[in-house]
């Protein structure tokens, strides 16, 4: 086994090389070109501008801590909090002490700014998500911001409820996944009608 | 709609799709392995590498190829990502460390994907696309030619060739996981994930942060990362990041494409056989195993218990909005079934039953439905050793397949089945009996024994997902996890090589009225109790000790 091993390096090395040239060279480029023809827009990760600068990514999430007037993302392990070159999760464990404590932090901090009782803050807005970059928050999050945001903002709960259900996504299909409203595209709006009053 | 319905829906919906594909994938894939012509482009492609495609090989040749074949992958691949800063592309990456760079190299080489890495802040686009995700493609069809090697030594009689390494692996390459590739991959794309060569877009945010936008040939790469069950992620948070799953749609793609190529291969088993029953019975014990750990986990993230999860009320932590704890969890069995390791939600958050239930649906071996190719030599091992338990009851010559089963066959089927626990619970007891190891550790008590755990079973099983909270980029984990998964891939590949090589040199004999029938329904509850019981009974007492100590 041992001859026949070492005769078969060579092959082997060239065997690498000619798929690593179909693989490795062909496949992905042949697929850019596509992506970059056929779907620009997604392929470029989904950019969404504002006032001709690009802001951010549809689907990649922002933090909007400290900003009253606009709806909060979760809480993210990415980072110091929504870096895309540290996308993670926090890790934690479904007993560990660190995200109980985070739990009670984050819960004081969601009664003081939106006036919620203690006990209906939304899950996802004490527990952090797996890429740290989540750009959804659950309608039930959403609902929870609605009167502070209209308040902060001096718009009617019904007219920022409105375009809270505009930008909630259904389950895909009707059936796949959960529903979500995208953080961003809704605090874009909300800017944009602010942006329309003026 | 309300989450049961919804998610007993999506389930549905899943398995249709998959038993939609099983007969015509499953059919196509015997086509590629058992046709006597060549493509043109593979006659080229032998032409260059000077193999001669007609040539029928030994199973220590066959061996020998696979070895030698994946010995220069591990070199190659520890070379890229050494030289990395003088690749183009590179990002301004420097060259990867050396225990790093050698835990990468064996862990794609392996199909494992184990990541101590975190890809956004470590590899440039070329050693992604030209390395790793190369890798990807030649590590899942390495599974399907063992598993195709094992498959032709039941067919075969008096013979001791087992077929040709090189063919198997360039048309598996070539007219499987190629084409496939590139139909998922422009689903992704259409779906969001992104496909460019960007350096990053760097941008102020709406709150006025500065935020860079990362780029890459990121659907290429995870369209075969699900397809050859590799599960190495471009980012650091794989398929839960929103540019390699941006949607409940894609999210259902990728968990169809993880488990597509296993349980067609199992058709593929029933038609080489020439008895489609016998495909059936062993992928009626994959499905069981499968459908129970997605009943258990999900109903375990849907009660959420744990401290800290029933203070916040829901197992949301460490998944995505978009899949919620329904998806999340048919990722979870999906991925930890298929030795992929891709994730869509992090384990380590998972509830501790939840968790424990993950670990030991890799603690079976990979079996349901396992890795492309090794799932099904992996089931086929413990087949034969349900037979020979069953021989053992009633007293006769157990035979499989119309094979006898002699002492030669049943130990290497001991060894294999050995291998992977003996290597799983040393590594763990070394790491734990350092202080240095166990430092890695991010929770304490019986939730940091489960990582420590958990990364052995990944890397021994060569499944590649984590309780990531370990700090596993260590010369200590990456030495020993990379010394794991060469050995939990290449002695149980070398074993049932061996195996069939001692298959083939046996005649076929005649069924009996004393052979037991290994297609109906008694022989599916017999390999599942076979399965279940080999798992629980080495696994057991350290799963008491980690995630049932938490979780109950």
């Amino acid at each position: 086994m041992t001859s026949s091993f070492l005769r078969q390096l060579w092959p082997s090395f060239r065997m690498l090389l000619v798929l690593t040239v179909l693989t490795g060279i062909a496949y992905p480029l042949a697929l850019t070109g596509f992506a970059q023809v056929a779907a620009h827009g997604r392929a470029n990760g989904s950019l969404v501008t504002y006032d001709g600068h690009v802001v951010g990514s549809a689907l990649i999430g922002q933090s909007f801590t400290g900003e009253p007037q606009y709806f909060q993302s979760r809480p993210s392990a990415a980072g110091t909090g929504y870096d895309p070159l540290a996308s993670s999760a926090s890790n934690l464990g479904p007993n560990s002490p660190d995200l109980l404590a985070l739990i009670k932090q984050r819960r004081a901090a969601a009664v003081t700014l939106d006036g919620t009782a203690p006990a209906r803050v939304a899950p996802d807005a004490l527990l952090a998500s797996g890429s740290g970059l989540d750009p959804q928050i659950s309608p039930a999050y959403a609902a929870q911001q609605v009167a502070r945001v209209a308040k902060v903002r001096g718009l009617s709960t019904a007219a920022v409820r409105r375009l809270v259900a505009t930008y909630t996504v259904g389950r895909g299909l009707g059936f796949l996944g959960e529903p979500a409203v995208n953080v961003l595209l809704l605090n874009l709006a909300l800017d944009r009608a602010a942006g329309t009053a003026d | 709609m309300n989450d049961t319905t919804a998610g007993l829906l999506q389930a549905g919906v899943l398995v249709a799709a998959l038993a939609l594909c099983y007969r015509p994938l499953g059919s196509y894939l015997t086509r590629v392995l058992t046709s006597e012509r060549d493509l043109r482009v593979e006659r080229a492609m032998y032409r260059v590498v000077g193999v001669d495609p007609r040539s029928d090989q030994r199973w220590q040749t066959y061996a020998a190829s696979l070895l030698a074949f994946s010995g220069v992958g591990v070199l190659a691949l520890y070379a890229l990502q050494r030289t990395q800063s003088h690749l183009p592309l590179s990002l301004g990456f420097g060259n990867v460390d050396p225990a790093l760079a050698f835990n990468t190299a064996v862990s794609f080489v392996t199909n494992t994907n184990w990541q101590a890495y975190s890809g956004e802040s470590t590899m440039g686009h070329v050693v992604q696309m030209s390395g790793l995700a190369v890798q990807n493609f030649i590590s899942a069809a390495v599974g399907i030619c063992v598993a195709v090697a094992l498959i032709r030594g039941f067919v075969r009689s008096r013979t001791d060739r087992l077929g040709n390494f090189w063919v198997d692996l360039v048309r598996i390459i070539v007219r499987v996981l190629l084409p496939l590739s590139v139909l998922a991959a422009i689903a992704l794309i259409l779906m969001g994930a992104v496909q460019n060569f960007s350096g990053g877009e760097h941008l102020t945010t709406l709150a006025g942060q500065h935020q860079t936008i990362t780029g890459g040939p990121v659907a290429s790469q995870e369209a075969i990362k699900e397809l050859g069950t590799n599960g190495g992620g471009f980012y650091n948070a794989n398929s839960a990041h929103p540019f390699e799953n941006p949607t409940p749609l894609s999210n259902i793609l990728e968990i169809f494409l993880l488990l597509l190529i296993p349980v067609a291969l199992t058709r593929t088993f029933g038609e080489m056989v020439e008895d489609k029953r016998q495909g059936y019975a062993v992928l009626a014990v994959m499905t069981t195993l499968w459908a129970s750990l997605v009943v258990a986990v999900t109903t375990f993230e849907v009660h959420h218990s744990g401290t800290a999860l029933q203070a916040a009320g829901a197992a949301m932590e460490g998944k995505e909005t978009r899949f919620g704890e329904w998806s999340s969890a048919l990722f979870a069995v999906s991925t930890t079934g298929t030795s992929t390791g891709a994730v869509n939600s992090f384990h380590s958050s998972y509830t501790g039953l939840g968790g424990g239930a993950l670990l030991f649906n890799m603690g079976l071996g990979e079996v349901a439905p396992g890795g492309t190719g090794s799932g099904l030599y992996g089931i086929l091992v413990l087949a034969i050793m349900a037979v020979f338990v069953a021989g053992l009851m009633v007293g006769r010559t157990p035979e499989y397949l119309r094979k006898k089963i002699t002492a030669r066959e049943i130990k290497l089927v001991s060894l294999y089945i050995l291998a992977m626990p003996m290597i799983v619970l040393t590594g763990t007891g070394i790491a734990m009996a350092f202080p240095g190891p166990r430092s890695s550790m991010l929770n304490h008590g019986p939730h940091g024994l489960s990582e420590v755990l958990y990364a052995f079973m990944s890397a021994a099983n060569n499944n590649g997902s984590a309780f990531a909270g370990l700090s596993a980029n260590t010369s200590f984990f990456n030495v020993a996890l990379g010394i794991a998964m060469l050995l939990g891939r290449f002695v149980p590949m070398v074993l049932v090589l061996a195996l069939g090589g001692a298959f083939a040199r046996q005649q076929r004999i005649p069924e009996t009225p004393g052979t037991l029938p290994t297609h109906g329904p008694l022989f599916v509850g017999l390999l599942t109790g076979v399965t279940i019981i080999v798992a629980g009974l080495t696994f057991f007492p350290v799963l008491a000790l980690g995630p049932f100590a938490e979780g109950l």
